[in-house]
C-alpha cells in the first residue's frame, strides 16, 4: 500500500502553478482538467499537463496523477489518450456512479499501454464517488477494478447533489463517508478524503482532519500547498506512538523467545488488533519517513522513564 | 560623472575592481568583513551652540528656517526615512530650496521612497542636487543614478550602520538636518510615538542630531514644555518649524500587513525555520531578526508557532517591527523587543504601551561595526532576501539583475556579519531571471557572512560553516526538504531560465557600495538601455528635459 496522506490538486490550464507541485511535500499532485479548468480552456489544459508529464520532474517521492474530466462528457476519453505516459501514476475518475464507468476507463487504459508499450496495469486508478447514486454502489465500484486502489469522496458534488449544505464539519456528508470508508475497506483499498475549501482556515482543517482519521480515512485532499504540513502532522504518529509500537514488536519478540503464546506489555495484554495497530504505525512512519527507534533507543528510554505510559492511543 | 577609463583599479578582498581615487580622494579596498579598523582616533566633532535664556526656537516657516541656518551652495542635507512613503518633509524642503535658487547640494537621507521620487530627479535635473549619499535608490529614481547622466558624482551606497560609521567619522559632513519629528516642544525635546504622524521611533535621525552642524525639527505636533519622552533631545536641535503636515499616516504605517499566499513564497519561509530548526537555533533564551518583507513575515509567524510548540522563549528580537513580533511579545514568546523601524500601526502603539520591554535603540547601536558595541552581533539568526546571490556565496540586496539600482542595503551587511546563522531567502529565479548565479553583478554582502540560503528547490549551507553541515549529519531531515550545494541551485535556476545575461554595463561609475567599515565592496556602472523596460526612463527624462526646458 501507498503513502497518500495528502493529495493537492494544480490547475491544469495554470503553467505557473505547475512546475512547482512537486515542491510541497504532498504524497500525491492531481494535475486537474475537471473542475478547476474553465471549459474554453480544456484543450489547452490537456496539452499543457501532457506535455508537463513528459518534462518536468516532479521529484522521487511524489505520486503523480491527472484527474480528468467526467467520461459522460466529451472531454474524458480525450484527456485519457493524451494523458496516458511513462510518467504518469494515476487516474482520478470523477462522478463514478456505476462499476462500468471505472470498467471503461480500465479498457481504454489497457489499450493504450498495449499500443504505447507501457507495462501493463502500471497506471492506477481511483474512483471519485460524488453523487447520491455513486456513493450507494460503492462496494460494487470497489470490486470493478485490479487498477483500482482507492475510493474517494467528493464533498462539494455530493452535498449538491444531496440538496444538502456543508458546514464547518460536514455533517451532511458523514454518511456517505462511512458508507465509502467502509466499501473501500471491505474491498482492500484505500479510502481519500474530500477538499477542505477554505483554505485560510487552519483550524476547521485540523479538526475535519482529525475526524476523518480516526473514522479510518488514509488521507485528505487539499487546494493550497499550505494544507498539506497540517494534514500531515494529523496522519503521522507521533514519536510516543512509534516508540509503543517499536515496544509492542520487542514484546512478541520476547514472548516468541520464551515460547510463550501470550503476549504482554507491562501489565497490558497485547492483542491482535495491537499488533496490527503497531505495525501500521511503523508501516506509515517508514513510508513517512519518519525517525523509528531501534530497539536499543527504545530499551534506554524505557530505563530512563521507568513509569510513563507509551502515549499508544488504543 | 566619473569614467571608468579616467580611474586607476585595485582589486578588493573578493576580487572585484575599486577605484583608488574618486574625485581625488582615496577610497580604501574592502579587505574583509571585520578586517578594516577605524582610521581616525576620535569621532568627528558638531558645532558648538549657545542657549541664552529667553530662548525661542520656534520659527515661523520653512523659508525663513533655511536662511536662518545659512544654507548655502554646496552644502550637505540630511533627512531620515521613518515616514516611509508617507513623508511630506522632504518634499517640503526640497521645494523651499528650489525657491532660495540654492544649488549643487549633496542629499543624504538614510534612505528614500517613491513618494520623493518625483521632488528628487526634479532637483538633481535643475541643478539643485549634485550628488547623493543615501541608503537607497528605487524605481525611477534609481533608474536615473543608473542612467549616469544626471548626478555629477558617484552615489555612495551605505548600510544602516555605515551610514552612522560615516557620519561619526566625518565622511559624511552634515550642514543640516531636516528631521521630521512626529512630536516636539516650543525647544525641539522630540519623539515619534505621539502626534498625527506618529511612526514609532525616528532613531535614524539620531547620529543626524549629534553630527550636523544645524538640526531643524520639521512637526505638525507641538505639545507643551517638556515633551516627554525626549527621543531626541533639546540640547540638539537648533530650530522648530511647525508645519500642516509632516505626513500621511496612512503610508507611514501598513494598516494590517499580511502573510503572503504564494506557496513558494511559504515553503521558503517554513524550510528556513526548519533548518534554523534543525541546525539547533531555535531555543530557549534565542535572539532573531526579520523584517518585513513577504519570506520574513511567513518566517516570524511560523518560528511563532514552532516556539509554542516546544515551549522556548526567546531572550529579545529586532525588527522591523510588525504585528507578527509584537505578537509574540504580548504572548510571551519574546521577551523583549527591538525596534528600528516600526512598519505597521500594531508596532506604534506597543511601543508606546510597554516601553519596558519594547524599546528603539540609536542606528550606531543597532549595527555601527566602529562604534563600542552593537545589538547585531548579539544576533542568533537573521533572515535576508536579496536580488542575487553567487557561488562564492556573495549577496547582491542593490541592483536588480538587469544592473539598475533599485534596492536599499539597509541592515543586510550589518546583520550578516553579525549573526551567528545568517539564512538568505531567496527564490531560484524571478520572472525570466535567475536568482542563484554564478557570480553577482554588485556585491554588497560578503559571502563569508551568508550560512544558509534557502529556494523552493532546496537549500545550500556555506562551507565554510563546518559545524553547521556537521551539525545537519546528527539530524534527520525531514523529507520535503532537499539539503544540496549552491553550485547545483545555481544549475538548477539556469536550467530554468537559461544563462544569466550580463547587464549593459556603461562605461561609467555611478555608485560605490560602501561595506559596513567604509571599504569599498563593490562598484555600479551605469546601464545603457537595451530592453524596453530599461530604456523607458531613458526615453521619459528626454521628454522631462524638454519640458522644463520650454
Amino acid at each position: 500500500m501507498k503513502l497518500r496522506r495528502s493529495r493537492l490538486y494544480v490547475p491544469g490550464n495554470n503553467p505557473k502553478m505547475i512546475p512547482p507541485a512537486g515542491l510541497y511535500g504532498a504524497d500525491v499532485i492531481s494535475l486537474d482538467l475537471e473542475d478547476s479548468v474553465p471549459l474554453e480552456y480544456k484543450t489547452d489544459a490537456r496539452m499543457l499537463v501532457s506535455e508537463a508529464l513528459k518534462v518536468i520532474d516532479f521529484g522521487p517521492a511524489t505520486e503523480v496523477t491527472v484527474r480528468i474530466n467526467p467520461m459522460n462528457t466529451p472531454f474524458g476519453k480525450w484527456d485519457i489518450k493524451q494523458i496516458v505516459s511513462e510518467k504518469l501514476h494515476g487516474i482520478y475518475i470523477p462522478k463514478v456512479e456505476t462499476r462500468e464507468d471505472v470498467i471503461q476507463v480500465d479498457d481504454i487504459v489497457t489499450d493504450l499501454e498495449e499500443k504505447k508499450g507501457l507495462p501493463i496495469g502500471k497506471i492506477k486508478l481511483f474512483a471519485t464517488l460524488e453523487t447520491a447514486k455513486g456513493i450507494l454502489n460503492a462496494y460494487e465500484i470497489a470490486q470493478s477494478s485490479k487498477r483500482l486502489e482507492a475510493l474517494t469522496i467528493g464533498g462539494e458534488d455530493l452535498t449538491a447533489d444531496l440538496g444538502g449544505e456543508r458546514s464547518s464539519v460536514g455533517t451532511a456528508i458523514n454518511t456517505a463517508r462511512s458508507l465509502v470508508l467502509l466499501a473501500a475497506k471491505a474491498a482492500g483499498i484505500q479510502a481519500i478524503d474530500t477538499v477542505y475549501s477554505d483554505f485560510g482556515d487552519q483550524e476547521g482543517l485540523r479538526k475535519e482532519t482529525e475526524l476523518i482519521k480516526i473514522m479510518g480515512y488514509d488521507g485528505k485532499a487539499c487546494i493550497h500547498p499550505s494544507q498539506v504540513g497540517i494534514i500531515h502532522s494529523i496522519f503521522d504518529p507521533t514519536p510516543e506512538q512509534i516508540v509503543y509500537a517499536v515496544r509492542v514488536k520487542m514484546a512478541i519478540e520476547e514472548a516468541k523467545k520464551r515460547g510463550s503464546g501470550a503476549v504482554s506489555l507491562g501489565s497490558k495484554m497485547i492483542d491482535r488488533p495491537i499488533v496490527l495497530k503497531a505495525e501500521r504505525v511503523l508501516e506509515i512512519a517508514k513510508m513517512a519517513d519518519l525517525h523509528i527507534p531501534s530497539p536499543e533507543e527504545v530499551s534506554e528510554m524505557t530505563q530512563q522513564k521507568v513509569k510513563k505510559s507509551g502515549g499508544g492511543d488504543d | 560623472m566619473v569614467k571608468v577609463t579616467d580611474v586607476e583599479w585595485v582589486e578588493n578582498a573578493l576580487g572585484r575592481k575599486v577605484p583608488r581615487f574618486i574625485e581625488g580622494v582615496e577610497l580604501i579596498p574592502y579587505k574583509g568583513p571585520f578586517a578594516h579598523r577605524p582610521v581616525k582616533a576620535h569621532k568627528y566633532g558638531p558645532t558648538l551652540g549657545y542657549v541664552a535664556s529667553e530662548q525661542n526656537e520656534i520659527v515661523k516657516t520653512l523659508a525663513e528656517v533655511i536662511d536662518k541656518v545659512g544654507l548655502k551652495d554646496g552644502m550637505t542635507i540630511s533627512f531620515h526615512h521613518h515616514f516611509r512613503n508617507g513623508d511630506h518633509v522632504m518634499n517640503l524642503v526640497l521645494s523651499e530650496i528650489e525657491k532660495k535658487g540654492i544649488k549643487n547640494l549633496t542629499l543624504a537621507p538614510s534612505s528614500t521612497f517613491p513618494c520623493q521620487e518625483e521632488a528628487i530627479i526634479r532637483c538633481i535635473m535643475n541643478g539643485t542636487i549634485k550628488k547623493v549619499e543615501g541608503g537607497s535608490a528605487r524605481g525611477e529614481f534609481g533608474r536615473l543614478v543608473s542612467s549616469g547622466k544626471y548626478l555629477k558624482e558617484p552615489m555612495r551606497i551605505r548600510s544602516h550602520g555605515g551610514r552612522v560609521r560615516a557620519i561619526e567619522a566625518g565622511d559624511i559632513h552634515i550642514d543640516v538636518a531636516f528631521i521630521g519629528a512626529p512630536s516636539s516642544d516650543e525647544l525641539g525635546n522630540l519623539n515619534a510615538i505621539n502626534g498625527p504622524s506618529a511612526c514609532g521611533t525616528i532613531n535614524f535621525a539620531y547620529a543626524d542630531a549629534h553630527f550636523a552642524d544645524h538640526v531643524i525639527a520639521v512637526t505638525d505636533h507641538l505639545v507643551d514644555y517638556p515633551n516627554f519622552p525626549m527621543s531626541i533631545g533639546q540640547e540638539l536641535v537648533d530650530y522648530i518649524v511647525v508645519v500642516d503636515k509632516i505626513g500621511d499616516p496612512n503610508k507611514i504605517a501598513s494598516g494590517e500587513l499580511r502573510i503572503t499566499n504564494s506557496p513558494t513564497r511559504l515553503k521558503i519561509a517554513k524550510d528556513a525555520m526548519r533548518i534554523a530548526d534543525l541546525l539547533g537555533y531555535v531555543k530557549d533564551r534565542m535572539s532573531f531578526q526579520a523584517g518585513a518583507g513577504g519570506i520574513s513575515l511567513a518566517f516570524t509567524e511560523f518560528i511563532h508557532q514552532r516556539m509554542k510548540e516546544k515551549g522556548v522563549k526567546a531572550a529579545w528580537a529586532q525588527g522591523g517591527t510588525t504585528k507578527f513580533l509584537v505578537d509574540m511579545l504580548m504572548d510571551g514568546t519574546v521577551k523583549k523587543l527591538i525596534t528600528g523601524q516600526a512598519f505597521d500601526v500594531a508596532a506604534i502603539e506597543n511601543m508606546k504601551e510597554n516601553p519596558k520591554i519594547h524599546v528603539d535603540l540609536p542606528i550606531g547601536a543597532y549595527a555601527n561595526l566602529h562604534g563600542k558595541g552593537c545589538t547585531v552581533n548579539k544576533l542568533d539568526i537573521v533572515v535576508l532576501g536579496a536580488t542575487e546571490v553567487d557561488l562564492d556565496y556573495n549577496v547582491n540586496s542593490v541592483t536588480m539583475s538587469n544592473g539598475i539600482i533599485a534596492e536599499p542595503v539597509g541592515g543586510h551587511s550589518d546583520t550578516a556579519a553579525g549573526a551567528s546563522l545568517t539564512i538568505l531567502t531567496v527564490p531560484l529565479f524571478r520572472g525570466r531571471y535567475p536568482v542563484v548565479v554564478d557570480r553577482v553583478n554588485t556585491v554588497v554582502t560578503p559571502g563569508e557572512n551568508i550560512d544558509v540560503v534557502v529556494t523552493e528547490r532546496g537549500i545550500a549551507i556555506n562551507p565554510r560553516r563546518t559545524d553547521l553541515l556537521q551539525k545537519l549529519q546528527e539530524v534527520k531531515i525531514p523529507r520535503d526538504m532537499r539539503i544540496t550545494n549552491i553550485e547545483d541551485l545555481q544549475r538548477q535556476a539556469y536550467e530554468i531560465t537559461q544563462t544569466k545575461v550580463e547587464p549593459n554595463w556603461g562605461d561609467e561609475i555611478v555608485a560605490l557600495i560602501e561595506y559596513r567599515d567604509g571599504t569599498i565592496i563593490d562598484v555600479v556602472r551605469n546601464v545603457e538601455p537595451r530592453y524596453y523596460e530599461d530604456a523607458v526612463f531613458a526615453e521619459k527624462e528626454e521628454k522631462d528635459v524638454e519640458r522644463r526646458e520650454n
